[in-house]
C-alpha cells in the first residue's frame, strides 16, 4: 500500500471520529427544542449548534482529501509528492481541530473586538472557527494542491478526472479565502458568504464529489473510463451551468436587486437536472453490472449518494427554493430539512462509499461481507428520512403560522416554536436522531471489525471443529 | 457521433462554466453597487438617526421600508463618521458574540430564536419590553433587555447573558435599526402588521 493510502485511512478514522462528535452535538441541539432552559449559560444552543455543523463540514472535507489521497496513487500508478508534508498537515489539522472545539466549548465567545475574531470565534455561520485556524485550513488545502498538481505532472498523466479535479481545487481553496473578512455591511457580508457557501456546497464540492465517484466506480465495477469521464463532463456542465446562477436563490432577501428573484428562481430549478443524471447512471451502471460487487456496502452508499443527492439537494431543495414559496420557507425548519437530507444524500454517502473501497482494498478481503453493515445502512437511512419527514412537518407549521400568518414578529416565531404540530415535528426529529445514532454506532464497530471479525469466525469455527485456538 | 465523444462534454463543460461566470461577474458589478451602504437598497449608516417604517407598496406590491422623519438614537444624532463606527461595533459584537448560531438575519442563520432583520420594527418593545423594563424608548428597553435578558423573562425559551456592555448594547441597537431599513424585496412578509393573538 502507498503511503498516500495509509494517510488516506488516518484520515477516514479522523473523519468518522467527527461524524460521531456532529451526532452527539446534533443530539443536544435537538434537545434544546424540547426542553426550555436546557444548559442555559453554561452550554447555549449556538454552541451545540454550531459544533453540530462545523464537524460536519471538517469531517466531510476530510473524507473528500482522504479520498483523493487514496485514489491518487492508483490513478497516476506513483507515490504522491510531498507525502511528508501532507503526513504533518494532517497531525496539524487535528490537533486545530481539537484546540477549536476547545475553544467553542470552554470560552465561547469574547468582547466585540478583532482579537476575539482572530482567537475564539468568527461568529459566521459554517466558518466559525477563528481567524488563526482558518489559516490552517488554507495551508492544509494548499498542500493538498500541491500534492495533487505536482503528483499528477511528474507523473506526466493528466487523465479527463485529473483535469477536472485540478481546476475544481483553484475555487475550492480561493473561495475559503471568503472565510476571513469581517465586512460591516450585512448585506455585502452576505453576499460574499454566499460565494462561500454555495459556490463551495452546490458547485466546487459537487465537482469533488463527482471526480472522487468517477474513480471509485472505475474500482468497484470496472466502469470504462471513457464513460466515467464522459459523464463528469456532462455534470459539470449541468452542475456549473445551473448551479452557478442558481446562486441567485440566496439573494432573494438579503438587500440585492429584484431581478435576482427570477435568475435565482430560474436557475434553481434547473438545478436538479445533474443530480438527476447521476441518479441514471448509477442505475445505468447497476443494471449494467446486475448488481454483482465484491463490495456492497460500497455499492449501496454509492446507490444511497445518487438517490439522496437528487432527492435531497435536488427535489427537496427545489420545493422551497422558487421566491414565492421562499418569503415563507426561508429560514424555517423547512430549510433544515433540506438541509440535512442535502448533505447527507450528496456527500456523506459518497464518502462512507469510498471508506468501504478503502478498507476492502486495505484489508485484502476478496468479499466485503456481513450483516453490521446492512444495519447500519438501514439505521442510518431510516434514520435521517424519519429526521427530514419530522423536520419537514415542523417546518411547514413554521412556514403558515409563523410567516404567512404572523408576520415573523418575536411574538409569531414563539407561537409557531409552541404550535403542536411543530413541537411534534421536533420530537419525532429527536427519536429520528436516535434511529440514526444507533446506526452511527453500528457503522463504526463494522469499520472497526470488517475482516477481522471473520477472521475471528474463522478461529471460532476451527476451535468448534477441534482445529487449533 | 458528436454526444458519445467525451471532448463534445469537456468542450461544453468548459464553455457553460466560462458563460455562466462572466454573466456572474456583471452580475456581482452591479449588485454590489445597489448594497453599498447609501446605495439604492442599503441605506447609509446615518439612518439611524431618522424614523423607520415598513409598509405595503401597492405599485411594488410588496412591503419596503420607509424612512421618516428625524428619530436619533438615544437622544443624539450622529454624524457619518460616528455611525458608522457604531455600526462596525454593532456587527462586531454580532460575530463575537456569535448571534447568527440562534438568530436568522435576512432569514440567513439558525431557528432557535427569531429573524432579526426587522426586529427593531417589532411591535413587543413597545408592547411588552418598554413597560417592563419602565424605559421610556424603545432603544432604551433594548439596552437593557440585552445586558439582563434574565431580568426580562417573556416566553418559555430564554435568551443567554451573553454579558454585553452598554457601549455594546447601545451598538447592536443601532444595527438592528439600520438593518430594518434595508429594502430585503418585501421579506418578511407583512412584518409587524398582523397580531397573532387570535
Amino acid at each position: 500500500m502507498f503511503r498516500s493510502q495509509q494517510l488516506a485511512l488516518k484520515y477516514f478514522a479522523a473523519a468518522v471520529t467527527l461524524f460521531g462528535i456532529m451526532v452527539i452535538a446534533g443530539l443536544l441541539s435537538a434537545t434544546y427544542y424540547l426542553q426550555d432552559g436546557f444548559l442555559l449559560n453554561k452550554l447555549d444552543f449556538s454552541v451545540a449548534k454550531m459544533l453540530h455543523i462545523d464537524t460536519m463540514i471538517i469531517w466531510l472535507l476530510m473524507g473528500f482529501i482522504g479520498a483523493v489521497y487514496w485514489f491518487l496513487p492508483i490513478e497516476l500508478e506513483r507515490e504522491t509528492e510531498g507525502i511528508k508534508l501532507a503526513e504533518l498537515m494532517f497531525w496539524i489539522f487535528c490537533v486545530a481541530v481539537a484546540v477549536v472545539a476547545a475553544v467553542f466549548i470552554f470560552v465561547q465567545y469574547g468582547p466585540a473586538t478583532q482579537t476575539t475574531l482572530w482567537l475564539i470565534n468568527q461568529g459566521r455561520k459554517y466558518v466559525e472557527a477563528p481567524r488563526w485556524a482558518a489559516i490552517g485550513v488554507v495551508l492544509v488545502v494548499l498542500v493538498f494542491m500541491y500534492n495533487v498538481v505536482v503528483t499528477a505532472v511528474k507523473a506526466k498523466r493528466i487523465t479527463g478526472i485529473m483535469a477536472v479535479l485540478m481546476v475544481d481545487l483553484v475555487p475550492l481553496f480561493a473561495l475559503y479565502l471568503i472565510a476571513f473578512p469581517a465586512i460591516t455591511n450585512m448585506s455585502e457580508d452576505l453576499y460574499w458568504w454566499w460565494w462561500l457557501v454555495h459556490l463551495w456546497v452546490e458547485a466546487t464540492w459537487e465537482i469533488l464529489i463527482g471526480c472522487i465517484m468517477a474513480l471509485a466506480l472505475m474500482q468497484l465495477l470496472g466502469t470504462s473510463r471513457r464513460i466515467v469521464e464522459t459523464w463528469l463532463y456532462i455534470e459539470v456542465a449541468l452542475v456549473l451551468g445551473t448551479g452557478i446562477l442558481g446562486l441567485g436563490h440566496h439573494y432573494f432577501w438579503i438587500g440585492t436587486p429584484s431581478y435576482w428573484l427570477a435568475i435565482g428562481g430560474f436557475f434553481s430549478a434547473l438545478e436538479p437536472l445533474p443530480l438527476l443524471g447521476m441518479v441514471v447512471h448509477a442505475v445505468y451502471d447497476a443494471g449494467t453490472h446486475r448488481m454483482k460487487t465484491t463490495n456492497k456496502p460500497a455499492f449501496y452508499w454509492m446507490m444511497a449518494e445518487a438517490f439522496g443527492n437528487f432527492l435531497g439537494a435536488g427535489v427537496f431543495g427545489f420545493m422551497m427554493t422558487l421566491p414565492q414559496i421562499n418569503l415563507f420557507t426561508h429560514g424555517t425548519q423547512w430549510t433544515v430539512s433540506h438541509g440535512h437530507f442535502a448533505f447527507w444524500g450528496a456527500y456523506a454517502c459518497g464518502v462512507l462509499a469510498v471508506i468501504y473501497l478503502a478498507l476492502q482494498k486495505s484489508r485484502n478481503l476478496l468479499q466485503v461481507q456481513g450483516t453490521a453493515w446492512k444495519w447500519s445502512f438501514a439505521l442510518l437511512n431510516i434514520g435521517m428520512v424519519g429526521m427530514v419527514g419530522a423536520l419537514l412537518v415542523s417546518g411547514i407549521a413554521q412556514a403558515f403560522y409563523e410567516r404567512a400568518m404572523g408576520g415573523s414578529t418575536l411574538q409569531a416565531f414563539m407561537e409557531a416554536q409552541r404550535n403542536p404540530w411543530f413541537v411534534q415535528g421536533m420530537v419525532m426529529r429527536l427519536v429520528f436522531g436516535f434511529v440514526f445514532a444507533a446506526g452511527y454506532a453500528v457503522l463504526v464497530y463494522d469499520l472497526l471489525t470488517l475482516g477481522k471479525r471473520r477472521l475471528a469466525e474463522k478461529a471460532l469455527g476451527a476451535r468448534v471443529m477441534g482445529g487449533p485456538a | 457521433m458528436y454526444a458519445a465523444d467525451p471532448a463534445f462534454w469537456r468542450a461544453g463543460a468548459i464553455s457553460s462554466t466560462a458563460v455562466m461566470l462572466v454573466v456572474l461577474g456583471l452580475l456581482t458589478v452591479d449588485s454590489l453597487a445597489t448594497i453599498r451602504a447609501g446605495g439604492t437598497n442599503v441605506p447609509a449608516y446615518t439612518v439611524i438617526n431618522q424614523q423607520i417604517g415598513y409598509e405595503f407598496d401597492a405599485e411594488a406590491h410588496r412591503y419596503r421600508p420607509v424612512i421618516g422623519a428625524e428619530q436619533p438614537l438615544f437622544g443624539r444624532a450622529v454624524n457619518a463618521e460616528e455611525a458608522e463606527a457604531l455600526i462596525r461595533k454593532g456587527k462586531l459584537l454580532i460575530q463575537s458574540r456569535n448571534c447568527i448560531n440562534c438568530h436568522t438575519f435576512f432569514g440567513n442563520g439558525a431557528y432557535y430564536a427569531p429573524d432579526l432583520t426587522k426586529a427593531w420594527l417589532d411591535p413587543a418593545w413597545q408592547q411588552m419590553w418598554i413597560p417592563m423594563t419602565q424605559a421610556t424608548t424603545r432603544e432604551e428597553a433594548i439596552v437593557a433587555f440585552l445586558m439582563h435578558p434574565e431580568k426580562y423573562p417573556t416566553w418559555s425559551r430564554q435568551m443567554p447573558n451573553l454579558n454585553l456592555t452598554e457601549e455594546e448594547a447601545k451598538a447592536l441597537v443601532a444595527y438592528l435599526k439600520w438593518m430594518s431599513a434595508v429594502e430585503t424585496n418585501g421579506f418578511p412578509i407583512h412584518f409587524g402588521h398582523i397580531q397573532t393573538n387570535r
